[in-house]
């Protein structure tokens, strides 16, 4: 399989999102792709960061960026397309030497981002590919009608990101596809979720969210997959809050597409974090039991 | 010889930065200089004087003028000496404007670089000798390349002066963009009608000759001879047996042909003639529809036709004019809309190009003219306008506005109106352009008359949302979000360079820009000339133009025409290559790189091959003349003496008394 990978999980995937970082690593490990965390790694500086001090946001991504790079790795993968997005920034700024200059005041090391650093969506489709993945799933995800949400960051801004078509990306809908799932066509793929907005503006992120909801349950899917720990918080833990402001009820589950992978595998619910969410999985798995039961898998 | 220096000031613009005065002062003292002074203006009246006066009082045999750019004023310094009854080649120009004060502050320095140039140009005009042109005849006919609405203009405008005109045009049709148009904007009179006249006197005017579903292969030649090689595709029809009468299409079973006419709104027949006013009004075979072609079946219509036209064996073919000048008006075409992923382009059958929805208005168009959605058939009750899609936007790389889409917009949304007059209407916008005659009235009208919602502000998103769509954007005036649902979406997408304009522009030996746009020759002065002697341009293919502005562009370009077709013979220019026999080898290097097919081989008295240069064809790029070992081949005015000279004083120049 392909060479080891610098992992880097960032700080939801060990709390609210505990569930991605789970299935991811239970995923990579069926197949074959060996994930080594990056050493004492730390935040990637997140909203605040950048909102306070480009040079500080820079220099705590940077950190991490050089951390894996003393382990001699030539590529990173991230879940989290926010934290990817901060240390492509780093990476992309420090290009500039007088930036890079005061990212080195305060980092107290050469900030020389060489390494390539990828979304774990992104590995799995460029390194292993659909062919290989379905190869490697043992139950088919049939019955499944998902609609991916990609959310802002997973292609946006364009340059940075340069991951599928900005406006239309079709990644997780392909792999769904070969996984034998059915691809509902969901309109809002990479509308905003509302975001950190949660904290000072929450009637934007339920007014943002409950469209995107809607959306969803219009498009007649009976899963929302999505790739970003944020966006899964919204739509996932949010729910009663955005069923109080729209006043539409939904029970649309909400599933990192590491786990609907992880299904597709062959691997238990347990290890991959379904039991972890606010509105119920048991949906997803009572459709997916009676294929296989009626196919005789799993 | 006896040299002259003029060092110009041109007002500010070179004495702010160059001491004209001490660069006179130098120049007085290099060889063979008798005169150099300095003076305000040198292209002025009073300057000319002065220099013709010069060259009398001091028996002066070459001058050199010190001020701007050869491409400015050139010609106007070899006419003067030539006033004065020197040969125009005793002149050189030292470019002490744009390659000096306009490009450096520092005045020491300045007046060093500017001394120099003098230098240089005094050095190569020591080495100048008299040269002449010749004259050769001109054809009086002429090529038109497109026949759209500028096309056709330029087209009956140089045929009605007398010119024999070939026009050749690349689909069935003639008429362009326009004959696609339902109605026209700020009249609202119908398109076609108002073209259809000028397509029928294209057809049956005795000067012209029309070639359709045609191409230029290639053109060779230069101003007042060119040769043209014209590719007649294969159209499987015998043309000059159709009649025109349809059966053929009636009686076609291959019914999903893709319908170019009418932009792909709708499906045609395999055999079909696009629309009612065609010219000429012939049927055509789209091979890639047609069953006899993919399955080795069918043939109905050659059963059908009464004048047995079909003709399945039919190739394309390739016929040869000669013409002296060519109009070039080949249009423009949409981006493609599957670029605009933001506003469903491509995925959503209901969002649509303004042309598109120009073909849904027409009555002779696919719907007959009904307003219908392409995915259901349902009338719709609110379309939805975007305007600025892919012109004006940097993120795509075209900074350039299309010019025409902001009136054709209002003028689709009151055509809205006045099909389904229940129907919202609303224009997203950045800024409304509309600076013609009635134009910008016209846009109140949509606006006040009509009741068309405007709303300045970009679109974000298109998204399907309860079997409609939603469009979600900026209000900007209102500083709000704003969501606009729409049966139908219209994208006003950007006007790009036509489908093959780079190739034929190489064809051609004109220059286009970064858009695929021609270029004109000067921006304001030259507008429908090229760069190329005798190519003009007419109408969209130089840049994104309306109705009046191309007829108006192609009446000009006729103009240009006949202006240089009033000579009976051209002066050719004798800064051509030329072949030194006694050196020569015959080795035909030269011949082998010659990108213009100016060189021939010939038979000296002795037997021995050697290389000649057809002056007339010859374009002096000087390619031959680096590539010849032997240095048998120079360009006249540009010869290996004169060159070297400039670089010899040059180099010991820069050795001897650099300022650094």
């Amino acid at each position: 399989m392909s060479a080891a990978l610098a992992y880097y999980p960032g700080c939801s995937q060990t709390a609210s999102a505990r569930e991605y970082d789970l299935s991811t690593r239970a995923c990579c490990q069926t197949l074959g792709v060996e994930l080594n965390d990056v050493p004492d790694w730390t935040c990637c500086g997140s909203t605040p960061a950048h909102a306070t001090d480009h040079a500080l946001a820079a220099a705590l991504a940077a950190r991490n960026l050089a951390q894996a790079m003393d382990t001699g790795a030539s590529n990173l993968a991230t879940p989290c397309p926010s934290c990817l997005l901060a240390l492509r920034t780093a990476q992309s700024r420090c290009e500039n030497e007088g930036f890079k200059g005061r990212v080195e005041v305060l980092l107290g090391r050469p900030a020389t981002l060489s390494i390539r650093t990828r979304s774990i969506l992104q590995v799995l489709m460029e390194d292993l590919g659909l062919e290989a993945l379905a190869e490697k799933a043992v139950r088919p995800l049939k019955g499944l009608r998902v609609a991916s949400y990609y959310g802002c960051l997973m292609t946006r801004p364009v340059g940075l990101m340069a991951f599928e078509d900005p406006d239309n990306p079709t990644a997780m809908d392909r792999l769904f596809l070969a996984l034998g799932a059915e691809a509902a066509p969901f309109a809002l793929k990479t509308e905003c979720c509302g975001a950190a907005l949660g904290v000072p503006r929450k009637e934007a992120v339920l007014e943002l969210s409950g469209r995107i909801l809607a959306a969803a349950e219009e498009s007649g899917a009976n899963v929302l997959a999505v790739a970003c720990p944020l966006c899964q918080m919204n739509l996932d833990l949010r729910r009663e809050q955005i069923e109080g402001y729209t006043g539409q009820r939904s029970t649309l589950p909400v599933l990192y597409f590491t786990q609907l992978l992880g299904l597709a595998l062959g691997l238990p619910e347990e290890a991959l974090g379904l039991g972890l969410h606010n509105v119920g999985t048991r949906p997803v798995l009572d459709i997916l039991r009676r294929t296989w039961a009626s196919e005789d898998v799993g | 010889m006896r040299i002259g220096v003029f060092v110009c000031h041109c007002g500010t613009n070179i004495a702010g930065t160059v001491d004209c005065a001490a660069v006179a002062a130098a120049a007085q003292q290099f060889p063979e200089v008798v005169l150099a002074v300095d003076t305000p203006y040198a292209c002025s009246e009073p300057g000319q004087r002065a220099i013709i006066e010069a060259i009398e009082q001091k028996g002066l045999n070459g001058v050199v003028v010190a001020s701007c750019t050869p491409r400015m004023h050139e010609a106007t310094f070899r006419r003067t000496v030539e006033r004065a009854g020197l040969n125009r080649y005793m002149f050189e120009m030292a470019n002490i404007r744009e390659h000096v004060s306009w490009v450096g502050r520092d005045k020491k320095l300045n007046t060093f670089k500017a001394t120099d140039l003098v230098r240089i140009a005094v050095e190569k005009l020591r080495y100048n000798r008299p040269l002449t042109a010749k004259s050769f005849a001109v054809n009086k006919r002429v090529l038109v390349i497109g026949a759209g609405v500028a096309g056709i203009q330029a087209a009956l405008d140089c045929a009605d002066g007398g010119l024999e005109t070939i026009v050749v045009e690349r689909t069935s049709t003639v008429g362009g963009k326009m004959a696609k148009l339902d109605k026209t904007f700020p009249t609202v009179d119908c398109s076609v009608c108002v073209l259809g006249p000028k397509m029928v006197d294209l057809a049956q005017h005795r000067k012209i000759k029309l070639y359709a579903m045609s191409e230029i292969a290639d053109l060779s030649g230069y101003v007042g001879n060119f040769e043209v090689s014209i590719r007649r595709k294969a159209t499987y029809v015998d043309w000059n047996k159709c009649t025109g009468c349809g059966l053929c299409a009636d009686k076609c079973p291959s019914r999903k042909a893709p319908d170019h006419f009418n932009e792909l709104v709708g499906r045609t027949t395999a055999i079909s003639i696009p629309f009612p006013q065609a010219i000429p009004k012939k049927a055509s075979i789209d091979a890639s529809s047609c069953l006899h072609f993919l399955k080795d079946r069918c043939g109905v219509c050659a059963k059908v036709c009464p004048v047995e036209a079909i003709d399945f064996e039919q190739q394309d073919e390739v016929v040869k004019e000669s013409v002296g000048a060519v109009v070039v008006a080949t249009g423009f075409d949409l981006l493609d809309i599957r670029r605009f992923g933001q506003y469903g382009g491509g995925r959503f059958p209901d969002v649509v190009t303004s042309l598109q929805y120009e073909r849904m208005l027409s009555a002779s168009g696919p719907t007959g003219g009904h307003l219908k959605c392409p995915s259901d058939g349902r009338e719709p009750k609110s379309v939805v306008f975007i305007s600025c899609v892919g012109s004006r936007d940097r993120s795509m790389d075209r900074a350039i506005c299309s010019g025409f889409c902001c009136m054709y917009t209002a003028k689709q949304a009151i055509l809205t109106k006045s099909h389904v007059p229940d129907c919202e209407t609303h224009v997203f916008y950045m800024d409304i352009r509309a600076p013609g005659k009635g134009y910008d009235e016209f846009i109140r009208r949509a606006q006040e008359e009509y009741r068309t919602n405007y709303v300045r502000g970009r679109v974000s998103s298109v998204y399907p949302k309860n079997g409609r769509l939603a469009v979600r954007g900026a209000d900007t005036l209102l500083g709000t979000q704003t969501e606009v649902m729409a049966d139908l979406v219209v994208l006003a997408v950007g006007a790009g360079a036509a489908e093959g304009s780079r190739d034929l522009a190489e064809k051609l030996r004109i220059s286009y820009d970064a858009y695929g746009f021609f270029m004109e020759s000067h921006p304001k002065l030259k507008p429908v000339e090229t760069n190329t002697a005798g190519v003009f341009l007419a109408g969209a293919c130089q840049g994104p133009k309306d109705i009046p502005a191309s007829v108006a562009m192609g009446s000009a370009a006729a103009g240009k025409v006949m202006a240089l077709f009033s000579k009976e013979r051209l002066e050719s220019d004798p800064q051509v290559a030329q072949v030194n026999a006694v050196r020569c080898v015959g080795c035909l290097k030269c011949l082998r790189t010659c990108p213009f097919g100016a060189i021939q081989e010939v038979q000296a008295r002795d037997g021995s091959t050697k290389a000649q240069v057809i002056e007339s064809v010859c374009q002096g790029c000087g390619v031959c003349t680096v590539t010849c070992t032997d240095r048998a081949i120079e360009l006249q005015h540009f010869t290996d003496n004169q060159l070297l000279a400039e670089v010899n004083y040059l180099c010991r120049s820069w050795m001897e008394k650099s300022p650094a």
